[in-house]
């Protein structure tokens, strides 16, 4: 970022997803919170600034004032504290504007957090709170959900790039085998193609498995100056950039709903604010909140052509070990996506990849720079991050 | 869920499908918008009821549905590309799922959306179902 001070990562955690029945959303941002400032090495008192992304607290548990909240539950009261909403892509966002306060230079220390606990709702109410990611009056009104939305795009891009149902299975396959290796997933259950082809339709042809579940989670990074998170730790991450995108809120309007505009824009931005080619990206975290959303981010980021990320995905690129390895914690599908938590949980998992630090199995080997891609709800919202050793 | 405020603004759109057509481009929007998107201040943009005549362009059958929406699944949802250009999200009724395909021809016809909990607010609006008259058919085959 020209003008500006280059901002690192000195530490970041996040806890494992899934059904956190004994845990409210004020224990899940504690607990990321104190592993983040137990790793970096700091004391809560040296966090000047806090972002919390948050797609629904007042919906999913009744609560608002996430900011101040998890201040207040992270002891770092009187600082200014905000919360940050676009949907899925809330943690993205606050992670995004974190780097704004570091590379300002009005912020030393800033914590980026993201919280979401989503299983306090029953499935259809969770179903209802998602749907205001959407166009509330013109798609939501008319009985669309979201797997609903994504199966539109599938069906779609299935019949424009002559897309077979087996390459939307493989996705799941691979992500469930990368989250059995992760301690962290919400899912540790590796699947087969045929498991995947016979589980319950959802929204034709997304299956069950062609789906992220409803998670709780949270997780907190540490960023600063690159001077002073040289002072912390001995392998600062650098955040080469991270910027946001918009699109139209709603499917219906988009120029093409094969295509993620949101994406390609952020992420040649990213490429150019970052002076890097595709070509120098080892490990990609992207948001698969269906099946079909890894192939479309896949092509949208860059990494090949329209109705190429078949290939990639049937020849089994996209493994850890393979030429091109995608969500090496098992994605949103297995890994879980509590929705504000997501965007912040990518970069945790970046950070653990770019110091090798990853469990065996699914650490990329001398893994360098990674990119990191968060969406909001159908393609509103997408922010691209790419991060370096 | 929302007021009658709420239902009463959008009835119009939602009743009649009105979106709206800037007379400088000749460009088609829906929902209605107040400024053309491409000429910006240089735009002219005017009401416009649409003929409700279009094609399928995407479609899915839900099988999991959002709270007041429980008894007309599974449901079809369809974007329909509209004769006018702009497409719009809806359901497609009156139709066996196996007719169901990309590119058929649809037509919009007047339907109850949804009702807001029991005795609540009943929400009308557009639904599509097949323009080749086998929808009455479809009726018929269900008397039967």
């Amino acid at each position: 970022m020209p003008n500006k001070r280059e901002v690192a990562i000195i530490s970041a955690a996040a806890t494992k997803c899934g059904e956190h029945w004994d845990k409210g959303i004020k224990d899940l941002a504690w607990e990321a919170g104190v592993k983040a400032v137990d790793e970096a090495g700091i004391s809560g008192k040296d966090i000047e600034y806090l972002v919390v992304g948050n797609m629904s607290g007042g919906m999913f548990v009744g609560q608002e004032h996430i900011g101040a909240l998890v201040a207040d539950f992270l002891g770092l009261n009187p600082i200014p504290s905000l919360r940050v909403e676009a949907a899925c892509a809330s943690g993205g966002i606050a992670f995004s504007q974190g780097c704004l306060a570091v590379a300002s230079g009005l912020y030393d220390i800033v914590a980026v957090g993201g919280v979401e606990k989503m299983t306090d709702v029953e499935p259809e109410q969770a179903t209802s709170v998602l749907s205001g990611a959407m166009d509330f009056e013109w798609e939501a009104y008319f009985g669309a959900t979201f797997p609903g939305l994504y199966a539109l795009m599938a069906k779609r891009y299935m019949y424009e790039y002559n897309v077979k149902i087996e390459t939307l299975a493989n996705v799941a396959v691979k992500n469930h085998f990368h989250g059995s290796l992760n301690p962290l997933a919400h899912f540790r259950n590796r699947i087969t193609v045929e498991e995947a082809l016979i589980s319950p339709m959802v929204a034709d042809p997304l299956r069950k498995y062609d789906c992220s579940p409803v998670s709780d989670g949270a997780a907190v990074a540490i960023l600063a100056p690159l001077e002073i998170a040289k002072k912390y730790t001995d392998t600062p991450i650098i955040v080469k950039a991270s910027v946001p995108a918009s699109d139209t809120l709603s499917l219906l309007k988009r120029r093409d709903i094969c295509t993620i505009d949101a994406t390609v824009y952020a992420a040649n931005k990213a490429f150019q604010l970052a002076h890097m080619e595709r070509k120098d990206i080892d490990a990609v975290e992207v948001h698969d909140c269906f099946t079909i959303a890894e192939l479309l981010a896949i092509e949208d980021l860059g990494f090949c052509k329209k109705g190429e990320a078949s290939k990639m995905v049937n020849e089994g690129q996209t493994y850890v070990g393979g030429k091109f390895p995608v969500n090496m914690d098992g994605g949103l599908k297995a890994s879980g996506h509590p929705v504000g938590a997501t965007g912040v949980k990518q970069i945790a998992e970046l950070v653990k990849q770019l110091r090798g630090e990853a469990e065996r199995g699914r650490q990329v080997n001398g893994a360098e720079v990674g990119l990191a891609h968060n969406v909001g709800g159908s393609g509103g919202t997408a922010v691209v991050t790419i991060l370096s050793r | 869920m929302s007021t009658t405020a709420a239902h009463w603004r959008r009835m119009k759109d939602r009743y009649r499908l009105l979106g709206s057509k800037c007379e400088t481009c000749g460009t088609t929007f829906f929902p209605a918008t107040k400024v053309c998107s491409k000429c910006r201040r240089k735009g002219k943009t005017v009401p416009i009821e649409f003929s409700g005549k279009g094609r399928i362009f995407s479609y899915t059958i839900q099988h999991a549905a959002p709270r007041m929406f429980e008894q007309h699944t599974p449901s079809i949802i369809a974007l329909v590309e509209l004769d006018e250009g702009p497409k719009v999200l809806s359901q497609i009724v009156d139709c066996e799922h196996n007719e169901l395909r990309i590119g058929m021809e649809v037509e919009a016809c007047f339907r109850k959306l949804f009702e807001q909990d029991r005795g609540g607010i009943i929400s009308y609006g557009f639904k599509f179902r097949p323009l080749d008259n086998s929808w009455t058919k479809y009726y018929e085959a269900k008397k039967e």
